[in-house]
């Protein structure tokens, strides 16, 4: 057993470390570039950044009285829980990772990867890797705006509230749920895309699948990003009427269960994307 | 280490569709030109050469390396696929500079490199422009410029001369033909036979995923007898020796030329006929001039095994 062990610890050592560390910084820095300056990554910056253009609408004309700042707190929370982990996240990166596979194979592209000497799970990981880059960048940007922007118009009871009292923490909470969902959605939507030619189709059912996730049995809670990442909440939200559906209490799980759970998923999802590229077939005629 | 591209027994099968079957193939150093007709196999063989398929039977090895080992492999291949298609909004030099830094190296060494393959294919000067904007001749440059960059010892190449001018055809040809004097592996598909008779030391035939038929073009055409040889012989007497050549039973067909200065003669025995032409000559009754074999092309046999013209691709 210790020899088993002692020889794969060997293995690991004998491998390319370094020149995977150079391909690696090479493919993010290629990929980023493409996800965030292309004119196709134009509604993704519009999906992160429309609630901060409200927000800073209402900065602009509203008045802020300090007993309002609890409201707007719950405002803030809704925006992340409702907006972007339901929507807004999802949708780009559905945009951003059904592209850096699928993307490119509809582009006759992905050949040019394929026959650089890069191993292929390497190639996967690093498209995964820019892609999270990115989306957290966009997203994360945009939070910790919307952040900026619900609290500078109340002044200093405002910079009280951030800096003296639970401000930073849920600007932290609010930003760890944006880097896992990029991650979570990002690893599934990957996967799908090397599945189905159009993975659209099988991500409305996943946005159906993780709105009803709540009211499902505690096994299959497990199956679902969002579920983990509401565990995650700083600020609980309220809602009525078609939205009390996504706000449905699951079942209790500490934060740090949550965050396992979430990213024994991702890596599950991306081993066996692994094994999917390592037999991937580039057949454009078939796209 | 081995220095032949080997196919044991290869078959591609795409779900109930032939792509190739049970091909056996050992390929040296040297320029290797895949002929054969839309659909044959040729790209097929490429794809499962450089691992862009995977075969559904047999082994393939190039120089020693499997196609399943990337990161081994693609650091002495280069393949220049068929495909007219980039990473959107890419210049060509980033298309080059990015493929040598995939390969490890520094960013001088890219620099150098880049610079280096641009130049021998000429397009330097366009080098900073989007590759959008670039000629179908451009795109097909600097996807050879892409091929090439890394220096590998196999280049594979599917249909590079398509697109071309005559004069970036002429200069890609005598490239094609300096690497493989440089003892590098070309494997080249193309339907331009003529080019295929200028640039090949050995050809490969593929019709329906079968293997038709390989080796140098004189091989290939002294192989195929059910169509006998055909030789044209410029000499002062052709109508004589005609008549003496014909005498004998392996000597199927004379026809004059159109000048009368010469006479073409198809045989079945070819070392016989040489043999009896010499003897003719010696006894000075003919004064000839040259002796060209006039059908071992790579249009004619093209023509014999798969029964077209050539112009298919």
């Amino acid at each position: 057993m210790m020899d088993a062990f002692g020889n794969f610890l060997k293995h690991l050592a004998q491998q390319p470390w370094g020149l995977w560390w150079i391909q690696a910084r090479r493919l993010v820095r290629i990929e980023v570039k493409r996800n965030l300056f292309s004119f196709k990554a134009g509604w993704v910056y519009f999906l992160a950044f429309i609630p901060t253009v409200i927000i800073l609408i209402h900065f602009v004309f509203e008045s802020h009285h300090p007993s309002w700042m609890s409201d707007d707190t719950g405002v803030l929370a809704s925006v992340v829980q409702l907006y972007y982990i339901r929507l807004g996240v999802f949708f780009g990166c559905l945009g951003i990772f059904s592209r850096l596979i699928r993307g490119e194979m509809i582009e006759r592209s992905l050949h040019f990867y394929l026959l650089s000497p890069v191993p292929r799970e390497l190639l996967l990981l690093c498209k995964f890797v820019a892609g999270s880059f990115s989306a957290v960048l966009l997203f994360g940007s945009a939070t910790v705006a919307n952040f900026a922007l619900i609290y500078a118009g109340f002044g200093a009871a405002g910079r009280d509230y951030v800096f003296n009292g639970p401000g930073l923490g849920q600007l932290e909470a609010y930003l760890a749920i944006i880097v896992l969902a990029c991650m979570g959605y990002g690893a599934v939507f990957l996967l799908l895309s090397m599945i189905f030619r159009n993975p659209m189709p099988a991500a409305l059912i996943l946005l159906g699948w993780e709105a009803i996730n709540p009211v499902l049995p505690s096994l299959l809670q497990r199956l679902s990003v969002a579920s983990y990442l509401c565990h995650l909440m700083p600020v609980s939200v309220s809602a009525q009427g078609i939205l009390a559906l996504l706000t449905v209490e699951t079942e209790p799980v500490s934060a740090w269960a949550a965050t396992l759970g979430l990213l024994l998923l991702i890596a599950a999802v991306l081993s066996y994307s692994c094994y999917r590229i390592r037999t991937l077939e580039i057949r454009y005629t078939t796209e | 280490m081995n220095d032949q591209i080997i196919f044991e027994n290869v078959s591609k099968f795409y779900g109930e569709v032939l792509g190739v079957n049970r091909i056996s193939l050992s390929i040296p150093p040297g320029i290797t030109t895949l002929v054969g007709p839309n659909g044959s196999g040729k790209t097929t063989l490429m794809n499962l050469m450089t691992g862009l398929v995977q075969p559904s039977n047999g082994r393939i090895s190039v120089l020693g390396f499997s196609p399943v080992n990337a990161p081994d492999l693609f650091r002495i291949l280069g393949y220049c696929a068929q495909f007219d298609s980039f990473p959107r909004g890419i210049t060509g030099w980033d298309f080059i500079f990015d493929s040598l830094m995939l390969h490890g190296m520094s960013e001088a060494q890219a620099f150098e490199m880049t610079a280096e393959s641009l130049d021998r294919v000429q397009l330097g000067d366009a080098a900073g422009r989007k590759i959008a904007g670039y000629s179908k001749g451009m795109r097909q440059k600097v996807r050879l410029a892409q091929a090439i960059a890394h220096h590998p010892r196999v280049l594979v190449l599917d249909e590079p001369l398509n697109g071309l001018d005559p004069m970036a055809r002429a200069e890609s040809i005598a490239l094609f033909q300096e690497l493989g004097r440089q003892g590098m592996h070309l494997l080249i598909s193309s339907h331009i036979l003529d080019e295929v008779d200028r640039i090949s030391d050995r050809v490969v035939l593929i019709t329906g995923g079968y293997l038709v038929a390989e080796g140098s073009i004189r091989q290939v055409r002294q192989e195929v007898r059910e169509k006998p040889l055909q030789v044209l012989i410029r000499c002062d007497q052709p109508a004589l020796l005609a008549a003496k050549m014909f005498s004998v039973n392996h000597c199927v067909e004379a026809r004059l030329h159109v000048d009368g200065k010469g006479v073409f003669l198809r045989t079945g025995d070819i070392d016989q006929f040489y043999s009896m032409l010499n003897g003719i000559a010696a006894e000075g009754l003919v004064k000839v001039e040259s002796v060209d074999p006039a059908d071992d092309d790579a249009s004619a046999i093209y023509q014999y095994l798969i029964g077209s013209d050539g112009g298919a691709s």
